[in-house]
């Protein structure tokens, strides 16, 4: 019943969308009928494109994630054990966090050029800051007597983030990364659509330029799709792996 | 930990900044990479002192930060209005809501070539992109804020026989404001953005057009001394909106 009072409006608006486009006969390079759309869209599908264009950003949002949040990992991990560092590191993070990373756009092509390395470096800037923050307040959570229990188990550094700090943050660190992803796809897609020809953007951007927009729509619902199918896979696994212990979404 | 502590961490702490420009001075001058490529600070501080002597920069950095904050404002209104609407009517929130969810995990900027498509490539097109993009921030943040205000507190304008505005402009909105106050802060950040990459794409005048043509031109001073400029104006937006949410919201505190 929600599911079917969700679907009403979405679906009033296509058909309402459909007939206007058919009764007045507009032929537009802007705006394509919802039926040209999914025409487009199963061609897109059929002959690869849109499989090929998504593995290409993909693969560049995922090396820049693991490369980002991989290093913020450690370094929030490193702030956490030893608080005078993170201290010490406040006004460089804080200073550096506010920069748009599109704003890096023109020096990532300077010095990198067209292609993965840009894209991945600009996605591993982008996702570094919020796994940052996020794990820096999950190790700032942890309950106090697991590390007094570490203590006196007289655990080395090493054996206290193995077995202490990773197992009392995975939860908070998990929705650090699912946020993260998220960053990831939209710093992709965003700098293909504004510079590098690779990957989804760049078709999306190739096809407003070229006046399909068939393609186009079909296009910019196939981004949404793969946001909405990761965030949504990210979810399930965090409810199944974690339930509650995982709901502690901050303030973003 | 006492005052004098706490200056002295923070001395540090832009020690350490200032230890990190001077590795970066160390690493242009003697680090061998070409400094067509890798300005050293002393560079970057000289394009950007010159560049707001000759006013080129004063110039860009105005219509950069016009076009975010025109956008944003028009957002935030669009957003709160339609977003108190939506989240006030258990109609709306059932039929009108679960859509918006659907929308919401599109990255904004892929809304870029579809307005391009109908505007082409004007400064009109920018605007209506960061509006459109910064208004989801402030929109769902209200429909979640006016959605969930404490019960009792509706109860009360009812026995206070309070109309539809009146619940709203003294219960409901003042209740959302954290939210509305914290999508606004995020849909500002968005605004930036948006206006960045459409003054890239569309070559209208501003920081982000001035960044890609330094580096199409090998500029690499002016290029670093315009992302200093972006990275300032983040950092001020952002801390502009904390303290404006610490004041309007310092009647939560007590």
């Amino acid at each position: 019943m929600k599911l079917l009072k969700a679907l009403i409006l979405p679906v009033l608006l296509l058909v309402v969308w459909e007939v206007a486009m058919r009764v007045s006969g507009i032929e537009s390079d802007s705006l394509a009928m919802p039926s040209q759309i999914a025409v487009a869209f199963y061609e897109a599908l059929r002959d690869g494109t849109i499989l090929r264009r998504t593995a290409e950003t993909l693969r560049a949002a995922l090396t820049g994630l693991a490369i980002g949040g991989g290093s913020a990992l450690i370094v929030s991990i490193v702030f956490g054990l030893i608080p005078a560092a993170a201290r010490l590191a406040q006004f460089s993070v804080e200073v550096l966090r506010p920069v748009p990373a599109v704003a890096l756009i023109p020096v990532a092509i300077l010095t990198l050029g067209f292609g993965y390395a840009m894209e991945v470096s600009l996605v591993a800037f982008a996702t570094f800051w919020p796994v940052l923050i996020y794990g820096q307040s999950a190790i700032v959570n942890i309950e106090p007597q697991l590390l007094d229990v570490s203590r006196v188990l007289r655990l080395s550094t090493l054996g206290r983030v193995t077995k202490v700090v990773l197992p009392a943050t995975l939860p908070r660190y998990f929705v650090a990364f699912r946020l993260a992803t998220a960053v990831s796809l939209i710093v992709a897609v965003t700098v293909e659509i504004a510079a590098n020809p690779l990957g989804i953007g760049y078709e999306l951007m190739t096809a407003s330029q070229s006046l399909h927009p068939d393609l186009m729509f079909a296009l910019v619902l196939w981004i949404g799709i793969v946001g909405w199918v990761l965030n949504g896979a990210l979810l399930l696994a965090q409810r199944r792996l974690f339930g509650p212990a995982a709901m502690v979404e901050l303030a973003r | 930990m006492n005052a004098t502590a706490r200056i002295l961490w923070i001395a540090g702490s832009v020690a350490v900044t200032a230890l990190l420009i001077l590795g970066w001075q160390l690493i242009a001058d003697y680090g061998g990479i070409a400094p067509v490529f890798l300005p050293g600070p002393n560079r970057a501080w000289a394009a950007l002192v010159s560049g707001f002597d000759g006013g080129e920069l004063t110039q860009l950095t105005g219509a950069t930060v016009e076009r975010m904050i025109y956008g944003w404002v028009l957002a935030s209104i669009a957003g709160i209005v339609i977003g108190a609407l939506i989240g006030t009517s258990r109609l709306a929130r059932e039929y009108v809501a679960p859509m918006l969810e659907i929308v919401r995990p599109v990255p904004v900027s892929a809304f870029m070539p579809v307005v391009m498509a109908f505007l082409g490539l004007t400064s009109t097109m920018v605007l209506v992109v960061i509006a459109i993009g910064s208004i989801w921030p402030v929109l769902l943040a209200t429909v979640h804020g006016v959605s969930s205000v404490e019960p009792r507190l509706v109860e009360v304008g009812q026995s206070l026989r309070l109309n539809r505005f009146k619940t709203m402009w003294k219960i409901t909105l003042p209740n959302a404001q954290a939210d509305i106050l914290a999508g606004m802060r995020i849909g500002l950040t968005v605004a930036l953005i948006l206006a960045v990459i459409g003054e890239m794409l569309t070559s209208e005048n501003g920081l982000g057009w001035y960044v890609l043509q330094a580096a199409r031109a090998y500029h690499s001073a002016d290029l670093f001394a315009g992302v200093i400029v972006l990275g300032v104006i983040g950092l001020v937006s952002n801390l502009a909106l904390q303290e404006i949410e610490r004041y309007v919201l310092r009647w939560k505190r007590r």
